[in-house]
């Protein structure tokens, strides 16, 4: 579903991945963990094709098709979600009529027409139970006056309601307590089909207690430095980074 | 007797005669400049009473007077008043035969705007059948006022049919000598509206020129009356959504609104004047004086959306003169390329327990000045007084500018006013949110302004909401940056 091949990219002339390989099929689920500033937020946005992020060289295929051909919102449209570390409020608009908005241009995009209203508050209740979204918070703003958790949560809703090949979630546990980060992983765990496939971005294992990932790949210095399967993880979690740095120290400095 | 399809189409004959459209025009049509002989002509032209000369030459004498304000936040070239021509019967139109020879820009944003096939030939002066669906709804509309005993019609036929009415309320709110285009305007007004709603009746639909097919093009010094007896209700549309190309830059309209005992008057306004190409060439020039009285108990509520003209300098405002009266202002301006607005409201605070709330968004585009002005008067009566005032502004490029005037005067210990403003810029976040959920950029900056001023727009009476929603979309195109 998503090749990336040998993929370097800057923001502002400043270089943050230096040749990123990696390979998601169907079916999977992918978790990436790094220390903080090896590029894990980066990869995530070029993927989604936030404007200041440039590729320098390497590509993204997404379905065969080269991602940088791609708008963001033509991307998002062809099946590719990101949760954001940091939802966005937009005050005024409901949360309800943007995922309206969103769903519809998607399905235009599919050459179906706008979801008759019926389906739609039905889709949306089903969805909502998922990540148990209470139900004054579907008619609110959206992410405006929310708490962390809610956000999280409300990214997660919308997923369920776009229904999306790739989804990638950036630190979707930061800041989520222990329930949120069940509930959220128990919503990520329903969507999970043999059709989609996820890129859990994270910095703790923790949340890998819950979503279990089939491959965990180390990034550093922009590059993805060890792969490996469950088990990585917790090996990170009792070693710590400062293992991957001292084991490919020399490699790495250069 | 009742008034069918086939008398107004007589009507709308003669009135075609009447307005000159098959005599020469230019004859209707008198030369530059303004003396004591111009303003003698208008009326005279107008078939006018004595004392509404005497009126219009005294407002002369006040305006000559007076000096052009020079407060106000915005920046133009002082209109030459010796070089406009006071007087033009309304020129006909040249009708054409199909929409196919409409200015394509124009059809392209009534298109956008969602107005029917049948409403953009009518706005655009394509030959309509006389059978149409708006003319025998507005046919429908009249009976239906008339049995009510509302009026509603020009301001030049209320001269003639109603005088006594205009003679006791006309400047009673803005007296002649209130500003220098109010007193310009009561000078040389040539048409506008009126509208008188009996005592405990009300209005059951939304009065808007729109229904009122006679209109005579409504010029550029315009008045306005509506006066709301004891105890009555209505709901007036001023404007339209659809672009209002017009070659008269200046435009200095009069305003008065006027709410007896109980009564409440709900004033909507959609403003779409040429704002003058993206270098800042040409535009309307948009200097109003709008502003309602309130009796005891009574109600006034201003709701406008701005978003045309190449200056704008409106204040719609309400003295609250009666006991336990309302004065609401909820307004939306948006400025974008070169143009300038300063708007915003007066709430003068004179009987007990008046109330007024001012909810103000200010969305500033391009090269774009944005001003909100408002005053909040509590005087030395008004006790328990209450304000409410909230001005908000949205920035959408790095060289625009928006700017915020609150003058608060309180002479009353009991008053309570408040005042929130906010300053923010739409940001690159909002809209990158919007565009990896798969809205597009356009798509999104209408969602984002939308939500921003939902408050105002919800105001609106409903289908003209959604107009209003769908024109701060398009006022605001490509304009993030």
């Amino acid at each position: 579903m998503l090749k990336i091949n040998n993929l370097h990219a800057s923001i502002e002339g400043k270089k943050i991945l230096n040749g990123i390989t990696l390979e998601v099929n169907a079916g999977e689920i992918h978790a990436i963990m790094g220390p903080n500033g090896s590029g894990k937020s980066t990869l995530a946005s070029v993927i989604a094709g936030k404007e200041e992020y440039e590729i320098e060289s390497g590509e993204i295929l997404f379905n065969d098709e080269q991602l940088a051909d791609l708008k963001p919102e033509e991307r998002a449209r062809e099946g590719v979600f990101l949760a954001f570390q940091y939802p966005v409020e937009i005050p005024g608009v409901s949360n309800i009529n943007f995922l309206r908005t969103a769903l519809n241009e998607k399905r235009a995009h599919q050459g179906l027409e706008p979801m008759a209203a019926k389906e739609f508050l039905t889709l949306v209740k089903e969805k909502a139970a998922l990540v148990q979204l209470d139900d004054k918070l579907k008619n609110r703003s959206v992410n405006e006056g929310f708490s962390g958790g809610e956000k999280k949560r409300n990214e997660i809703f919308q997923m369920a309601m776009l229904n999306p090949k790739l989804a990638v979630l950036d630190e979707t546990d930061s800041g989520l307590d222990i329930d949120a980060l069940r509930i959220v992983a128990h919503g990520v765990n329903t969507l999970k089909s043999a059709e989609n496939a996820t890129i859990v971005v994270t910095h703790y294992q923790r949340l890998l207690d819950y979503i279990v990932p089939d491959f965990v790949h180390v990034l550093y210095n922009g590059k993805i430095v060890k792969t490996g399967g469950k088990e990585l993880a917790l090996e990170l979690e009792e070693k710590g980074y400062d293992w991957i740095k001292q084991e490919l120290g020399e490699e790495i400095k250069v | 007797m009742a008034y069918t399809e086939e008398d107004l189409k007589e009507e709308l004959k003669g009135k075609e005669y009447e307005f000159g459209f098959t005599t020469d025009i230019e004859s209707d049509k008198i030369s530059v400049g303004l003396t004591e002989d111009t303003i003698r002509l208008i009326s005279e032209k107008k078939n006018e009473p004595d004392w509404l000369l005497s009126y219009r030459l005294k407002a002369f004498n006040v305006w000559q007077a007076m000096n052009e304000p020079e407060w106000a936040h915005v920046h133009y070239n002082k209109p030459d008043f010796q070089a406009i021509s006071y007087y033009a019967a309304p020129k006909q139109k040249k009708v054409l035969e199909s929409l196919d020879e409409v200015d394509p820009e124009l059809r392209k944003t009534m298109e956008k705007l969602g107005i029917s096939l049948e409403e953009q030939k009518r706005l655009s002066g394509v030959a309509v059948d006389f059978v149409m669906d708006s003319v025998s709804v507005a046919t429908s509309f009249k009976e239906k006022l008339g049995e009510l005993g509302i009026i509603f019609c020009s301001f030049g036929e209320a001269v003639q049919n109603h005088p006594d009415l205009i003679k006791k309320y006309m400047g009673s709110v803005v007296p002649m000598t209130d500003n220098f285009y109010a007193a310009l305007n009561s000078a040389v007004f040539t048409d506008g509206s009126f509208c008188y709603i009996p005592k405990g009746v009300r209005c059951p639909m939304e009065l808007s020129t729109y229904f009122r097919i006679n209109e005579s093009g409504t010029g550029q010094f315009e008045r306005t009356l509506v006066v709301a007896d004891k105890g009555s209700y209505c709901s007036y549309l001023e404007g339209c959504t659809a672009p209002q190309r017009d070659e008269n830059q200046l435009h200095a309209a009069v305003v008065e609104l006027i709410a007896l005992d109980d009564a409440e008057i709900k004033y909507s306004t959609v403003q779409n004047w040429y704002p003058g190409d993206d270098k800042g060439v040409g535009g309307v020039f948009n200097f109003v004086t709008k502003r309602g009285l309130c009796e005891r108990n009574a109600k006034i509520s201003w709701t406008q959306v701005e978003t045309g003209s190449a200056v704008t300098w409106k204040y719609p405002s309400c003295i609250l003169k009666g006991d336990n009266s309302i004065g609401e202002f909820y307004s939306v301006a948006v400025t974008n390329n070169f143009q300038q607005a300063d708007t915003g409201t007066k709430m003068l605070h004179i009987g007990k327990n008046t109330r007024s709330t001012i909810i103000s968004k200010g969305i500033s585009a391009g090269k774009s000045q944005n001003s909100y002005r408002g005053l909040v008067k509590i005087g030395k009566d008004a006790q328990n007084a209450r304000n409410f005032s909230q001005c908000d502004s949205l920035l959408m490029s790095d060289r625009c500018g928006a700017h915020t005037f609150p003058y608060i005067e309180c002479d009353n210990p009991s008053a309570k006013v408040e005042h929130e403003a906010t300053t923010s810029k739409i940001g690159e976040d909002q809209i990158f949110y919007c565009l990896q959920r798969g809205i597009d950029e356009e798509k999104a900056i209408g969602l984002i302004v939308n939500g921003y001023a939902k408050e105002v727009l919800n105001k609106l009476p409903m289908e003209f909401a959604v107009e209003a929603q769908k024109l701060l979309e398009i006022s605001l195109e490509g304009s993030v940056g």
